[in-house]
């Protein structure tokens, strides 16, 4: 079995032992939604207009939540440091991680935002284009919050300081990706910003995974 | 390096203002098990995880051929089994063996498809050794081995490092027990012990 | 002195306490100097712009401000750099130092910004793309903040620093372009405040004495605060107690 998919077959057997774990980013993002439907009244028009901020926004912050789990429970049980020292080369199995996170999260997301679209009362020509930001643009997600969630990985309350490391280099993601559905509805084309996601994700892609390398074993010098 | 496993020159480290050791020098031959020891704090566990290079700041030279490294975290997720456990290790090693046969070395025969949540922390630590069986390599590092283990533990680890070293591996282990083997090679760290 | 040898000295702390002893001085008289003539000249004799009369004048603080607080950014982004790569002391410590200038200059530029902005505007605050890309750097700064103070070793805070710097300086242009896509597709044409029209030589000259004044500022302010840093943490070999001791600082 070669490196890659024996650390993916790793992570799932451990995701699929842990599902409420996965489960709950993906509750808060329902969550958000009610808030938001809740503090504006409901109304369709209002909801309407703003769907795709409010999905890209809460796609952002249920992402961070998820990100935690990349690294911990690793860390704590000692894998980790086994991981960085034993596996050559050292990328692979960082990104076999990156991957389950982002099939578990990012792309799971994708799959239930047709709901929320619905909660929102997003129109669905608006719909696909939601999908193609959110496909393109949450493996970016993953990538770059795994380097900060590497960086975090042994402090306690790590969770706040993460997102405060993360969220600004996300704001590109967010600009492309909720402006190309704004785009859309307000009847223009929206390639250019897909096709630019999509950049984004295949640099992250080649870069970060050294990244991530490298703030583990910072992380990991006690 | 010759034919040594670990050769370490003139190394300093300090931590917290601490100079833990200075002008530290080490070789390590084929056959050789070095014990560690010194009070708490010295600095033991620090000097294996110079070694590892899991700790990057220190001066000094530290050559090393391939190793495994037990420290204080048993390195076994909880939620796989003992046998997921060690096949995991096989994967990103590159090793061959069965992790049935270590399992049965160790005394964990039959639990190859127990969840590690539901064994002790003894047998954590078996499982950890086990690893040691499943990848081959020819230092060993081990931090405190014999933590939680019970007699018969005990004797499990000073048969493994008695087996390793006569098969030509070595071993540099940082103990508050003596190792009870006959060709030991000590190396104390001084140190001010923590209050 | 051949570039491989000057090259190996950056990485000794003690040779560059040793090199920069005037620095603060010479950096510091520098920007005194030009700070001083440029804003009186820009405050009170620069004449009046014809669109927005007297209130363009905190141009003069607001446009330098920015520049250094980017370029501080830079300069951090290649410090870490230098510290992953080649394992620099002193890169680490420039790493340290500048962070806490680098953030009051970006405030300072949003401050003086919702300063200019509220006669030319009306309002204290719009998000207009220079604003927002200014906002995002302070956050970068920020984030950059917490968590070295999250991190109780001082080497391994430095190195998480560097790993995080480098990772916000290679996005910077890609979130300025993309908040200046954005923002501008969705503003008005609003007043840009740093793309003047052209300017007489009576404007902009008081402006560029305050922006060579402000970079001394940071070659002051820099120099100065290493030196410090260099003695606090190589407080435990001799010729730092020599220094000390010695009282010539």
């Amino acid at each position: 079995m070669t490196l890659f998919v024996g650390q993916l077959r790793r992570e799932f057997i451990v995701m699929f032992q842990s599902l409420e774990e996965v489960a709950n980013p993906l509750v808060f993002l329902f969550l958000g939604i009610t808030l938001f439907a809740l503090a504006t009244g409901g109304g369709p028009d209002v909801l309407a207009d703003y769907a795709p901020a409010i999905i890209w926004v809460l796609v952002l912050l249920a992402n961070l939540l998820s990100l935690e789990g990349m690294f911990r429970r690793d860390y704590e049980d000692g894998t980790l440091e086994q991981l960085v020292l034993l596996a050559r080369p050292g990328f692979v199995p960082v990104l076999a991680k990156v991957a389950a996170h982002w099939l578990f999260s990012g792309l799971a997301m994708t799959l239930l935002v047709p709901f929320a679209a619905l909660l929102l009362y997003l129109p669905t020509s608006a719909l696909f284009t939601l999908l193609m930001t959110l496909l393109a643009g949450t493996p970016a997600l993953s990538l770059i919050g795994a380097v900060g969630a590497a960086l975090t990985v042994g402090l306690r309350r790590g969770g706040v300081l993460l997102a405060l490391l993360v969220l600004p280099l996300y704001v590109p993601i967010l600009i492309f990706g909720a402006g190309a559905v704004l785009q859309q509805m307000g009847g223009m084309e929206s390639h250019a910003q897909i096709y630019w996601l999509g950049v984004i994700s295949v640099v992250s892609l080649t870069v970060t995974p050294f990244a991530v390398q490298a703030a583990l074993k910072i992380g990991l010098e006690q | 390096m010759g034919g040594a496993l670990l050769e370490i020159s003139d190394l300093r480290c300090e931590r917290e203002g601490r100079t833990l050791f200075s002008q530290l020098n080490l070789v390590v031959l084929p056959g050789q098990c070095v014990e560690l020891t010194g009070p708490n704090g010295s600095g033991k566990s620090t000097l294996l995880r110079c070694i590892t290079g899991l700790f990057p700041d220190f001066e000094g030279m530290i050559e090393v051929a391939d190793m495994l490294y037990l420290g204080h975290k048993p390195g076994v997720n909880l939620l796989l089994t003992a046998g997921e456990n060690l096949r995991w290790y096989q994967i990103i090693t590159n090793s061959h063996g069965s992790p049935q046969e270590a399992l049965v070395e160790v005394g964990l025969a039959g639990y190859e498809d127990v969840r590690c949540q539901h064994l002790s922390a003894g047998q954590h630590r078996r499982v950890a050794l086990a690893r040691l069986l499943i990848c081959e390599a020819s230092l060993w590092l081990l931090d405190e081995p014999f933590t939680a283990l019970d007699s018969a533990g005990q004797v499990l680890v000073h048969e493994l490092l008695a087996d390793h070293c006569e098969h030509g591996g070595a071993v540099v282990c940082a103990t508050h027990q003596s190792l009870g083997l006959a060709d030991v090679v000590a190396l104390r760290l001084g140190g001010v012990s923590v209050p | 002195m051949g570039l491989r040898e000057l090259w190996h000295r950056l990485g000794s702390p003690r040779w560059f306490y040793t090199m920069s002893r005037n620095w603060p001085w010479i950096f510091g008289g520098l920007a005194m100097a030009l700070l001083l003539t440029g804003t009186l000249w820009g405050l009170a004799f620069a004449p009046p712009d014809y669109q927005q009369g007297n209130s363009f004048r905190i141009m003069y603080v607001h446009v330098p401000t920015s520049m250094i607080a980017q370029s501080a950014y830079i300069v951090m982004g290649v410090a870490g750099f230098m510290l992953l790569v080649w394992r620099m002391k002193l890169a680490d410590m420039v790493l340290a130092t500048v962070v806490p200038f680098g953030m009051s200059m970006t405030a300072l530029s949003l401050f003086t910004g919702a300063v200019w902005g509220r006669p030319s505007w009306g309002t204290w605050w719009e998000w207009d793309a220079r604003t927002t890309s200014m906002l995002v750097l302070l956050f970068l700064y920020f984030g950059l903040y917490a968590l070295r103070q999250a991190i109780p070793r001082q080497e391994t805070a430095g190195r998480a620093c560097a790993v995080l710097a480098l990772l916000g300086m290679i996005n910077i242009p890609i979130i300025k372009y993309s908040v200046d896509w954005w923002l501008t597709l969705h503003q008005s044409a609003s007043f840009t405040l740093t793309e003047a029209p052209a300017m007489p030589i009576s404007m902009w000259f008081p402006l560029l004495l305050n922006v060579l004044g402000i970079y001394c500022l940071f070659g002051a302010t820099l120099s100065s605060r290493l030196r410090l840093e260099i003695l606090k943490r190589e407080a435990s070999t001799q010729w730092t107690r020599d220094i000390i001791l010695g009282g010539r600082l």
